[in-house]
């Protein structure tokens, strides 16, 4: 066994120092469209390339409704007028209400956080990039988050997928199990929208449909980072992305 | 395997011992220059003929299309075997009003789930099947509600029916202490939403009984309508850690319908792409192996490289899951040949990294002792349920399609089928070990013999048409089956997974078993969900 010890000391520190410093690598992120200010005569093509329907243009620019967005690259890729593109990660956003009463995660919750993990029918990136939260270069463990399997110790219920019909109950009982004070999080496009399945007699469409949702984190799969920033977000030891969140219907750029 | 070849067995002579055998029942129409057998059967003989095929023939069972016409359904059982026995496709029809099929999975039982899953969603009856009923649509649904008929409105729910509270799974072991656990639908860390039975009389497992379909999306009745474009997004992302390989064989039915050549600038790019997936895919799936033996470092080594691969596939491509790369006719982005050959660079210092994990992996006892003779496929039960990929290759059957029925270009690059025999959890590891290798040298080959050139064709229309694509995925094979209409549109999409396929045979393996085992047996499995349940 001692070899094993020997090799993981021969192997050093992968983790990303993120919160603490920005993550710098190259490829821990595929970006995210950015919208485009003053885009004249493109736009049109180019917001009708939309496959989810994310794109519209308003007072002389193109908005991105980030919840959509399902990385397909047709608005940049072999198109006249292409969008901008963010690189980044820090894309979670809120989507509380104002008039949400439900009671607040205390501080004690900052630095140990139970997550409660929901498949609601997520494609297999997604769940992958979940899994990297848990391994060598993200660790969630050094930030004080634990991954539980019962619903009864979790202060967390991270969703992804659209929640496909024969999941609606799992995901319904599984919020009820858990005790106050809870937080929803729904990971990638599919949760926050439906993403490409949307809405049918086979998938609801995104969590939202079901159950409140308090941060969402957008991105088809969101990189493991973005997922982090999410949980960071969760318990007020990171501000929201300066993306369009609509609990927010209007859809206006928040910053 | 050799037991199961026919020495004498090629396509030209087939078509010619079928219209011997079966003059009157089957209409035989061989198309040589595809590789490709087309006949349509009689009823009273398609059981008969189908079973030949796989049992004396040697062919393996791809897949089971239903299709509705107005008036009658058509199924098409499709075949295939080695290099010179290309495809076989068998046509049946029959009318709406009669709707009852002979059943062929007594002697094909790779087809059993196929047939369930028509029942529950075409509502056809199969004769003699042992076990009809909720398959893929739960008890909540309504019986008579079959989705993928032309008439069910996709976009709207369907009303749930009334449970009963009361109902019990029917228990098979009846000994003093037995009982029945139950894991799932939600269950430990990131597990995809599935259900299974242990039946048990204490420690030990008697039996697993799976209950899948939870991520069931509906993607071959959403499918329906859309244009290609919207459809190769579907195929992309019903399984997104082997997006590539099932936008690969999308995009090749769709090339087939139109008649489009592929640029072999394009092809070779694919081949690239799908075995940088490939190894990604077998890294992760190792990782995997060493997480559900608790063996900690390891696990840590493999996933690094794991994550240094997706890295590496986003600096590349924009997109860690190679996301949006296919398209109909080739690829949507060039790379230069020098970016190619310094990515491969780095893959064979990745690689030399995971030679030295293999090492030390199997130099390891208490991590064999878990692997082992645990959760142990047959050759013959392999055979039986058409097992594909890393899983059938390490119970000794090497159909891989790369090799029997090349597609973009795979018969010009040198690889060897790695091959175990003893079909248990080690072997299975070994093999996601050699297939990560022949990825990387596929990977290396293909880099410095990249052809020049464009990466498309010129623009063109799809017309109305229907076609079978393949490709080997990293689980196995997947064929996904297209039929456009005159404007281009999606009428009916089929996708045969490997998970669905190989998912079948999983109880096969999780038989008596100690309950500690089960995590490695689903591991070294390393089926996904996702891909499974469309």
């Amino acid at each position: 066994m001692s070899k094993w010890v020997l090799k993981g000391l021969q192997t050093g520190i992968k983790t990303t120092s993120y919160p603490g410093r920005e993550e710098l690598a190259s490829g821990v992120s595929p970006g995210l469209p950015g919208g485009k200010k003053e885009p004249g005569d493109e736009a049109l093509p180019v917001i009708s390339r939309c496959p989810t329907h994310s794109l519209r243009q308003a007072e002389q620019q193109i908005l991105l409704d980030y919840r959509r967005c399902i990385h397909c690259f047709r608005c940049v890729r072999g198109v006249q007028g292409a969008l901008d593109w963010n690189s980044g990660y820090e894309w979670a956003g809120s989507i509380r209400t104002n008039d949400d009463t439900t009671p607040k995660l205390g501080k004690a919750f900052g630095r140990s956080l139970n997550i409660l993990f929901v498949d609601g029918g997520a494609c297999g990136a997604c769940l992958s990039e979940l899994e990297q939260i848990n391994k060598p270069f993200y660790n969630i463990h050094r930030l004080g988050f634990f991954i539980t399997p019962t619903p009864r110790e979790a202060d967390i219920l991270l969703v992804a997928g659209p929640v496909t019909d024969h999941m609606e109950f799992s995901v319904q009982k599984a919020f009820a199990a858990m005790p106050t004070p809870k937080r929803v999080l729904a990971v990638g496009a599919c949760a926050l929208s439906g993403g490409i399945f949307g809405t049918s007699f086979a998938s609801a469409g995104g969590v939202p449909k079901l159950i409140r949702v308090d941060v969402g984190v957008p991105g088809c799969p969101p990189p493991p980072l973005a997922i982090i920033h999410g949980l960071l977000l969760a318990v007020s030891r990171k501000p929201p992305a300066s993306l369009t969140f609509s609990g927010s219907v209007d859809g206006r750029k928040n910053s | 395997m050799e037991r199961l070849l026919h020495d004498t067995v090629s396509l030209n002579n087939l078509s010619e011992e079928i219209a011997l055998r079966w003059p009157e029942q089957v209409r035989v129409n061989p198309d040589l220059q595809n590789g490709l057998c087309r006949m349509e059967c009689e009823a009273s003989v398609l059981t008969e003929v189908c079973s030949w095929l796989f049992s004396k023939m040697g062919y393996s069972f791809a897949s089971l299309i239903v299709e509705e016409e107005p008036a009658e359904f058509s199924l098409r059982y499709i075949f295939y075997g080695d290099l010179e026995n290309g495809q076989v496709h068998i046509l049946y029809r029959i009318l709406k009003t009669k709707a009852t099929v002979p059943s062929i999975s007594h002697f094909v039982h790779a087809a059993d789930w196929h047939e369930r899953e028509a029942e529950d969603l075409f509502g056809l009856v199969f004769e003699d099947h042992p076990r009809l009923g909720d398959f893929v649509l739960h008890e909540e649904w309504p019986e008579g509600v079959n989705p993928m008929r032309t008439d069910f409105d996709a976009s709207k729910l369907y009303v749930h029916r009334e449970v009963n509270p009361y109902w019990r799974p029917v228990r098979i072991v009846q000994a003093p202490g037995a009982f029945m656990m139950p894991i799932g639908p939600i269950y430990s860390d990131f597990a995809e939403s599935a259900h299974f039975l242990l039946e048990t009389v204490g420690e030990d497992v008697i039996r697993t009984i799976p209950r899948f379909f939870y991520k069931y999306r509906g993607v071959e009745k959403i499918a329906e309508g859309r244009t290609i474009d919207e459809v190769l997004l579907l195929a992309e992302r019903f399984s997104g850690t082997s997006a590539f390989a099932h936008s690969l064989a999308f995009c090749q039915a769709v090339e087939e319908i139109s008649r489009v050549e592929v640029p072999p600038r394009a092809g070779a790019l694919r081949i690239f792409l799908a075995e940088l997936e490939r190894l990604r895919h077998h890294i992760a799936s190792i990782a995997g192996i060493c997480g559900s033996t608790a063996l900690a470092v390891a696990t840590s080594q493999a996933s690094i490289l794991e994550e240094e691969l997706l890295r590496l596939c986003c600096a590349l491509t924009g997109h860690r899951y190679l996301f949006g790369l296919n398209t109909p006719g080739g690829v949507v982005m060039d790379f230069s040949n020098e970016a190619l050959r310094k990515l491969e660079d780095t893959i064979q210092g990745l690689f030399k990294k995971l030679e030295e994990l293999k090492k030390m992996l199997s130099f390891s006892s208490s991590f064999l002792d878990r692997l082992e003779e645990v959760g142990t496929v047959s050759l013959e039960s392999g055979v039986s349920y058409g097992l594909v990929g890393p899983i059938a290759r390490a119970s000794g059957i090497t159909r891989d399609l790369r090799r029997v029925l090349p597609y973009s270009g795979y018969e010009k690059v040198e690889f060897i089928i790695p091959c175990e025999q003893e079909g248990d959890g080690y072997a299975r590891l070994r093999i996601l070990f050699s297939e990560a290798k022949q990825s990387a040298n596929i990977i290396s080959q293909v880099a410095s013999s990249l052809p020049p050139g464009p990466i498309l064709p010129p623009p063109f229309a799809v017309p109305r048409g229907a076609a079978l694509g393949w490709a080997e995925a990293p689980k196995g094979a997947t064929f996904h089956w297209v039929r456009t209409a005159e404007d281009g549109r999606v009428v009916r999409y089929r996708v045969t997974p490997p998970s669905f396929t190989n998912w079948h045979g999983f109880h096969l393996a999780a038989e008596d078993f100690a309950f500690q085992d089960f995590p490695i047996i689903m591991a070294t499995f390393g089926l996904s969900n996702a891909e499974s349940d469309r």
